[in-house]
C-alpha cells in the first residue's frame, strides 16, 4: 500500500457558540464551556477562568450531555392516578397542578401551618426555599444536611467558625504534608484532585486514613486503613502524643483559641464548667503583663495558658488545664487504642511524629504584614504546613460530632488552621457559631415564622420544645435527642410523620430527595409508611408534592409531581447567603442561566415556588396590592434584597454594575454574570488572606463586602461552652431539664472538650454475632441518584459489587461469581462479592446508590443497576433497635442528629446463586417510558 | 498489509503519571464526548438504558490491585489508550491502508472511508486499544485529539487532547516525545517513565510514570526528637508549661 496520507481537516469548526455556565452534575459546582452547534448542546468542557475548577472537569461534568438529554426526564406535571407506588400517573396542566396545590396548602397555613412539612433534598437554593417556608409559616423545613455530613459543619462552626469544602480547604500551594479521612471523593471533588495533584507535583505527602483504599487513599503515600467508628480514637491518641511531647504551638493557642479562656472548677457552683465572664458578658483570661484578669479580647492583652484564678472561693483554670488534665492520660496512649483502632501503637507514634517534624521543623513564612483584633502587629506570617480534609467518613457514625472536633482540635494545638501551608477558610467563612441565627419554630397560622429554621443553639433556652418538652419540629430537631441539629433531620420526617410522633402532618412537600430508595434507612418500611393507610381509608400522609427533574424512584410515591428542569435549562444562583463557591483567596457567587430552553412542559422549581408563594399570599412573595411579586426565579435573584445593599448575588451590583458585595439591585445583574462566564470573584486582600478570624485586616474587608455588619474576630472554641450547658442541664442545673431517659446519655455524649465513645450500634448489636463493618464510598464518576441512569456513566459503574478483604472472603471460601447473604439486625440482602486485599480486615464495602428499581430513571428491566446492583440501605433502620421502654431511638448522632449510616454491622455467608440481587422488589410503572436501547450522538453535521 | 512510514523525527504522545491518577475517569469522558461530537462516525452504546451497556472508548481507565510479598496491598489505577507506537503492528497488519501512521507527528489513525472492519489491527495490538465500533463497523481509536492540538478555531491553550485538559489531578500530560528537550521527555527522564509492555517490540510513544514508593517505613527513633516527652506527670507538665510560656517573644512575666 502506499504512504499517501489521507487529508485530514486539522482545524474543523468546534462550535457555533460557547455558553458558559455551573455544572449541577454534583454538588461541587465547576464552571463549564457549553459547546452549541445548531442551538443543542454538542460538548461540555470546563472553564478555565473558574475559580473552582480551572478548566478541568470530572466524568461527571463530562457527561452532563447525557443528563441533559436522559430520556428519564419528566415532559410535564402529573397527578397520581392508581395506588401511591404503583407509578400511575396522568399528565396535567401547569394550572392544574399548581391549583391542587394551592387547594392543599391554603387551609393549611390558614389552620396548622406546622402541617406542612416541606424538605428539599439536595437543593442549593436553600437560602431561597428557607425564606419560602419561612413565608408560609411551617416550623418543619431543612435541606439534606442531616443524613448527609452535618456532623462536620457542625463541629466546624461550632469549634472554629467552618468546616471544610464550602468552609474551608487546605493551602495546596504551602502544604508539605495533607492528611485525609474518610472518604471524600463527592465533594469538592475536583479541587481536592487539583491539589492533590499539586502537592504531588511539589514532592509533598500525602496520608490517608480510610478502612478502603481507593480513590484519593490508593494514591496517598501511606495508608491508615482504620476500623470504621474509631477515627476519634485515633486522633485523641495524635493528640496525646503531641501533648505530651510539648509540640504544640502554645503561642497561637494562647493568642487564638480559648486555651486561655478560664473556667469555673467548683462542682458546687451553678457555673461549673463555664467560662468566667466580665460584666459585659467576656470571656476572661490572665493578661501575662499583668498577671491580672482580663477580657479575651482586651486590646493588647498577651492571654495566659498556665496561670489559674482564685476568686470567692472558687478556683479557675484555663481550657489548657483541663485539655492537660485528659487528653495526657494513659487512657488516650496509643496502646490504648491501638487494637480498637486497628493501627499499631508504633504507627500511631510515627504519625504523630510526622506531624509535628512538618508543623514545627518545616514551618514556612510569608513576608506579609498583619494586625490582630487585639492591635497587635505581625511582620510576618507564620505557617505550620500540616493540613487536613474530611468528610462524611468520619462524620456518618453515632459519635461523628465529637469525631470531628477532635480533628479540629488537633489541627488547632498544631497551630494549623487559617495560616499559611495549614486549613484556609472560604470567605465568607470564618464565622463562628454565635455570628449565626438561632432556630426559630414559633407558629402563627396564617403568618410567617418568627424567623429562620435552623441555627446554632447555645444552651438549652435555645432548644425548639414546648412547655412539656415536646418538640416543635416533625423531625425533632433542636430537641433534647439532638440539640444542636443544625441541619435538621430529613431521614426522620416520613418516620415520624408515619408515627405521627411529635404529631401527624397533612402535606410532605419534597424536591431533590430520592426518599423511597437510596436517601432513606430501611428502605422497605419507608415505602411502607408511604403508602401506609389509616382506619378511614385515607392515607396515613395525606398528600405526598414531589418535585424532580427525573423519573427517580420517589416520583411513583407522590400523588403531585411537579417537573423540574435539567441544569442547562434553569437559573440558579450559587449565593453567598447559602452555600457558595467561593475560594481561600476570594469571594466568588456564580449563576445557572438557560443555555437551551426546555423542550417539555417543565418549570424550575423555584419559579414554581415564586408562583405558589403569589398565589398562597406568602410575606416575600407578593406585593402590596398582593400581586405576585417574582414572576419567576431570575426576577427574584435579581431584585430580591435579603438586607439593606445585600441580594442573592454579590456581584455586579448597582445599576452600572459596580457595587461589589454590597449595593443596589441591578436590572441587568444575570447578563453581567452571563458576559463575565457566569461567576464573579474579587480577591482578599493579600494582608487578609490568613488568620482571617482574628485579623483586623480581613475583618474590616468582610463588612465592607456585607458578609456581616460589623467586624466580629473570635478565637476558636477548643472548650465548647454551649456543649456544657446542655450537659450541665443533664446534671440537674438550670430549669429547663432533659426528659429522665435522655440524661445519662446527654451527660456522657455532649462533652464540652472531644471525647470518643463507641458507636451505638456496637451497644446494640452483639459484635460478636455481626462482627464486620459495612460501608459505602462514593464513585468518583457517579453522584447519589442524580447521575446513575447517566447513559456513559452507567459503563463505568453499572452495578456494585460487595467487596470483601482477603480474611473474609477466605474464611468463608469465596470464589470470583460468588454470591453472599448479608445480614444486619435490620435486615438481609444477598449480593454479588468480590475480593478486595486493600480493605481493613474487618470491612466489607460497596459503591453508594448504585443500585436502581425496575421501572425507574427509564432503565429496563434487566438493566444491571436493577439486577445486580443493591442498596446497603435495606440493612439500616432509621431507629435503633427496640430497648423495650416504648421510645422511638434515632439511628442518629445524639448531639446533632446525623444519621449514622457507617455505624453498621452485618454478618456474610455465601449464598446459592439467586437469579437477581434481594430483596427484588416489583417494578414501578415509568411515567416516561424507557430509553432507546442504542445511542450514537452526535448532534453536529 | 500497510508500511509505515520512517520514524518521524516529531513524535507525539502522551506522560501518564501513574503516582497522581486517582481513577476518576474525567479523561475516559471527556474523551468519549469529544470523540462522540468530532473525528468520524460518533463513539456508539449498546443497551445505553438496559441490561448491562456497553458502547466505543478511545481511552479506559482499568484498576489493578498489587500485593507486595511484605506489606499493604495497592490499588493501582491504570489509563490507557492508543500509545501511538514506532513500530506500529496495528498499522502493517491492516488489508486496505485504512491504518496509518503519520509522517509529520507519529500520530496512529484510521481512515474511517477506508476501514472495512475487519477488526485484524485490534488483534494485532497487544494493548487492546482499539475498540471496533458496533454501529458504524469501523474502527476506532485514540486520534491524540489530531482535531484539537492542531485546530485554529480553538484557543491556543486549548490546543491539547481533551483528556489531558480535562484531567483534575494533572496526571496526563502531552507533547513531543521525540524532542528530547521537551517538558515530557523531562519529565519521563526525571521520574523514570517506562514503556507498557517493552517486549512486544511495539516501541510505544506514550510513556507511564511510576508511582512513588508507599507505606515505607520511617527508619527514625519515632519518639526522639519529635515526641520525647516534656515530662513524666502532669505537675511536670505544668512546670513545662510555664517555662515554655516564658520563653516565648513576650513571654517574660
Amino acid at each position: 500500500m502506499s504512504l499517501d496520507q489521507p487529508q485530514l481537516d486539522t482545524s474543523p469548526k468546534v462550535s457555533d457558540e460557547v455558553r458558559k455556565t455551573t455544572c449541577y452534575m454534583c454538588a461541587c459546582r465547576c464552571g463549564i464551556n457549553v459547546h452549541m452547534k445548531g442551538g443543542k448542546v454538542a460538548y461540555i468542557e470546563g472553564n478555565k477562568d473558574h475559580p473552582v475548577n480551572r478548566g478541568v472537569l470530572c466524568a461527571k461534568g463530562s457527561a452532563g450531555i447525557m443528563q441533559h438529554n436522559a430520556p428519564s426526564r419528566l415532559r410535564a406535571p402529573l397527578k397520581r392516578v392508581g395506588p401511591r407506588g404503583s407509578g400511575e400517573f396522568e399528565k396535567i396542566s401547569w394550572e392544574e397542578a399548581l391549583t391542587i396545590a394551592t387547594d392543599w396548602l391554603v387551609p393549611i397555613r390558614a389552620e396548622a401551618p406546622e402541617k406542612l412539612a416541606f424538605f428539599t433534598g439536595r437543593d442549593q437554593s436553600q437560602s431561597f426555599t428557607s425564606f419560602w417556608a419561612q413565608g408560609f409559616g411551617t416550623p418543619n423545613y431543612a435541606a439534606h444536611g442531616g443524613f448527609c455530613s452535618v456532623n462536620m459543619a457542625a463541629a466546624g462552626i461550632y469549634t472554629m467558625g467552618g468546616a471544610f469544602w464550602e468552609f474551608g480547604q487546605p493551602d495546596w500551594d504551602h502544604t508539605k504534608l495533607f492528611m485525609l479521612f474518610g472518604v471524600a471523593e463527592d465533594h469538592d471533588s475536583n479541587p481536592i484532585k487539583m491539589g492533590i495533584g499539586k502537592i504531588k507535583a511539589r514532592g509533598a505527602r500525602m496520608i490517608g486514613v480510610n478502612p478502603i483504599r481507593t480513590g484519593y487513599n490508593a494514591v496517598a503515600d501511606d495508608w491508615v486503613g482504620i476500623t470504621p467508628g474509631t477515627d476519634g480514637q485515633f486522633i485523641l491518641a495524635l493528640i496525646h502524643c503531641l501533648m505530651k511531647a510539648g509540640k504544640v504551638d502554645l503561642d497561637y493557642l494562647a493568642r487564638f483559641t480559648n486555651a486561655s479562656v478560664l473556667v469555673n472548677e467548683d462542682p458546687k457552683s451553678d457555673q461549673f464548667g463555664l467560662f468566667l465572664r466580665d460584666a459585659d458578658g467576656q470571656p476572661q483570661v490572665i493578661d501575662r503583663r499583668t498577671g491580672a484578669l482580663a477580657p479575651w479580647n482586651g486590646k493588647g492583652v498577651e492571654p495566659d495558658l498556665a496561670a489559674t484564678h482564685r476568686a470567692k472561693g472558687v478556683t479557675h483554670r484555663p481550657v489548657f488545664h483541663l485539655m492537660a488534665d485528659r487528653y495526657l492520660s494513659d487512657d488516650y496512649a496509643p496502646e490504648a487504642v491501638a487494637e480498637s483502632c486497628g493501627i499499631s501503637a508504633k504507627r500511631i507514634r510515627a504519625i504523630a511524629a510526622d506531624l509535628a517534624r512538618v508543623a514545627f521543623d518545616e514551618a514556612i513564612e510569608l513576608d506579609r504584614q498583619w494586625t490582630d483584633f487585639r492591635g497587635k502587629k505581625h511582620e510576618k506570617m507564620v505557617g505550620r504546613p500540616v493540613s487536613f480534609h474530611a468528610m462524611r467518613g468520619i462524620s456518618a457514625h453515632s459519635n461523628g460530632f465529637q469525631t470531628c472536633r477532635a480533628l479540629h482540635v488537633l489541627q488547632i494545638i498544631l497551630g494549623s488552621v487559617e495560616v499559611p501551608g495549614g486549613m484556609r477558610f472560604k470567605p465568607p467563612y470564618p464565622k463562628p457559631a454565635t455570628a449565626h441565627p438561632k432556630p426559630h419554630g414559633k407558629v402563627t397560622p396564617g403568618a410567617a415564622l418568627d424567623g429562620p429554621h435552623l441555627g446554632y443553639t447555645h444552651g438549652p433556652e435555645d432548644l425548639l420544645i414546648d412547655a412539656d418538652g415536646k418538640p416543635t419540629r416533625i423531625d425533632k430537631a433542636y430537641s433534647w435527642e439532638n440539640p444542636m441539629s443544625a441541619h435538621g433531620l430529613m431521614h426522620m420526617v416520613i418516620s415520624n410523620a408515619h408515627a405521627g410522633d411529635p404529631y401527624k402532618i397533612d402535606t410532605l412537600f419534597m424536591y431533590m430527595a430520592n426518599m423511597s430508595w437510596n436517601s432513606s434507612m430501611n428502605v422497605g418500611g419507608v415505602m411502607k409508611m408511604l403508602t401506609d393507610k389509616g382506619e378511614d381509608g385515607e392515607y396515613v400522609i395525606p398528600h405526598i408534592i414531589y418535585s424532580d427533574a427525573y423519573s427517580s424512584e420517589m416520583v411513583a410515591y407522590a400523588d403531585l409531581i411537579l417537573p423540574d428542569t435539567t441544569y442547562l435549562e434553569r437559573h440558579d444562583c450559587i449565593s453567598l447567603l447559602d452555600r457558595p463557591i467561593c475560594e481561600a483567596d476570594g469571594v466568588a457567587d456564580a449563576i445557572r442561566w438557560p443555555v437551551v430552553e426546555p423542550d417539555r412542559d417543565v418549570r424550575g422549581f423555584q419559579s414554581v415556588l415564586c408562583d405558589l408563594g403569589g398565589r398562597l399570599g406568602l410575606p416575600g412573595f407578593v406585593n402590596d396590592d398582593g400581586s405576585q411579586k417574582y414572576a419567576d426565579y431570575a426576577d427574584y435573584i435579581t431584585n430580591h434584597i435579603r438586607r439593606p445593599g445585600i441580594g442573592p448575588l454579590a456581584g455586579f451590583r448597582n445599576a452600572d454594575g459596580s457595587g461589589k458585595g454590597r449595593g443596589d439591585v441591578n436590572p441587568d445583574q444575570l447578563q453581567a454574570y452571563i458576559d463575565n462566564g457566569g461567576f464573579w470573584i474579587e480577591h482578599v486582600p493579600e494582608n487578609a488572606t490568613y488568620y482571617k478570624p482574628f485579623s483586623k485586616d480581613y475583618q474590616n474587608w468582610a463588612v465592607k463586602m456585607g458578609f456581616y455588619d460589623v467586624e466580629q474576630p473570635y478565637i476558636f472554641q477548643l472548650y465548647v461552652e454551649p456543649l456544657r450547658k446542655f450537659q450541665a442541664a443533664a446534671e440537674g442545673i438550670g430549669t429547663r431539664q432533659p426528659p429522665e431517659h435522655l440524661r445519662g446519655r446527654i451527660k456522657v455524649t455532649m462533652d464540652p472538650l472531644p471525647i470518643w465513645y463507641p458507636p451505638f450500634e456496637d451497644g446494640h448489636v452483639d459484635p460478636v454475632e455481626y462482627p464486620i463493618h459495612a460501608l459505602t464510598q462514593r464513585p468518583m464518576a457517579m453522584y447519589h441518584s442524580w447521575g446513575t441512569q447517566n447513559a456513559w456513566l452507567r459503563q463505568i459503574h453499572g452495578h456494585n459489587p460487595l467487596y470483601v478483604p482477603t480474611k473474609v472472603w477466605e474464611a468463608n471460601g469465596f470464589a470470583d461469581g460468588d454470591w453472599a447473604k448479608v445480614t444486619s439486625a435490620h435486615g438481609s440482602i444477598v449480593v454479588p462479592v468480590a475480593h478486595q486485599a486493600s480493605l481493613n480486615e474487618n470491612t466489607v464495602w460497596t459503591w453508594n446508590a448504585i443500585g436502581k428499581r425496575k421501572g425507574a430513571w427509564a432503565l429496563g428491566e434487566d438493566a444491571s443497576e436493577a439486577t445486580k446492583g443493591f442498596l446497603l440501605n435495606h440493612l439500616i433502620h432509621e431507629l435503633l433497635p427496640p430497648k423495650g421502654d416504648g421510645l422511638r431511638w434515632a439511628n442518629s448522632d445524639p448531639i446533632t442528629g446525623q444519621a449514622a449510616w457507617f455505624d453498621l454491622r452485618v454478618k456474610i455467608e455465601k449464598s446459592a446463586v439467586p437469579n437477581e440481587a434481594q430483596p427484588a422488589l416489583p417494578p414501578i410503572k415509568s411515567p416516561v417510558g424507557k430509553g432507546p436501547d442504542e445511542l450514537d450522538w452526535k448532534v453536529g453535521e | 498489509m500497510t508500511q509505515l512510514p520512517p520514524s518521524s523525527a516529531k513524535k507525539l504522545g502522551l506522560v501518564i503519571d501513574l503516582d497522581t491518577c486517582v481513577g476518576c475517569h474525567a479523561c475516559v469522558v471527556s474523551c468519549k464526548g469529544w470523540n462522540t461530537e468530532n473525528y468520524g462516525a460518533p463513539l456508539s452504546d449498546q443497551n445505553a438504558y438496559s441490561g448491562a451497556a456497553s458502547g466505543t472508548f478511545l481511552n479506559r481507565v482499568h484498576s489493578y490491585e498489587v500485593q507486595p510479598e511484605q506489606g499493604t496491598a495497592q490499588l493501582i489505577h491504570f489509563p490507557k489508550s492508543c500509545l501511538h507506537c514506532e513500530d506500529a503492528p496495528c498499522v502493517t497488519v491492516c488489508p486496505t491502508g485504512a491504518s496509518y501512521k503519520r509522517v509529520e507527528d507519529g500520530i496512529v489513525l484510521v481512515n474511517e472511508s477506508d476501514c472495512i472492519g475487519c477488526g485484524l489491527c485490534a488483534w494485532a495490538c497487544p494493548y487492546g486499544a482499539r475498540e471496533l465500533d458496533a454501529k458504524e463497523g469501523v474502527m476506532k481509536k485514540c486520534t491524540l485529539c489530531v482535531d484539537r492540538i492542531y485546530n485554529e478555531n480553538l484557543p491556543e491553550e486549548d490546543r491539547q487532547p481533551a483528556c489531558v485538559r480535562t484531567c483534575p489531578a494533572g496526571a496526563r500530560h502531552f507533547g513531543d516525545l521525540g524532542d528530547p528537550d521537551s517538558d515530557v521527555s523531562q519529565l519521563v527522564a526525571e521520574r523514570g517513565g517506562f514503556d507498557l509492555m517493552p517486549e512486544q517490540g511495539t516501541k510505544p510513544v506514550n510513556k507511564y510514570l511510576p508511582p512513588r514508593p508507599k507505606d515505607v517505613e520511617p527508619q527514625i527513633d519515632i519518639l526522639a526528637p519529635y515526641l520525647e516527652p516534656v515530662a513524666q506527670d502532669g505537675a511536670g507538665f505544668a512546670h513545662w508549661l510555664d517555662k515554655a510560656l516564658s520563653a516565648l517573644p513576650g513571654g517574660a512575666k
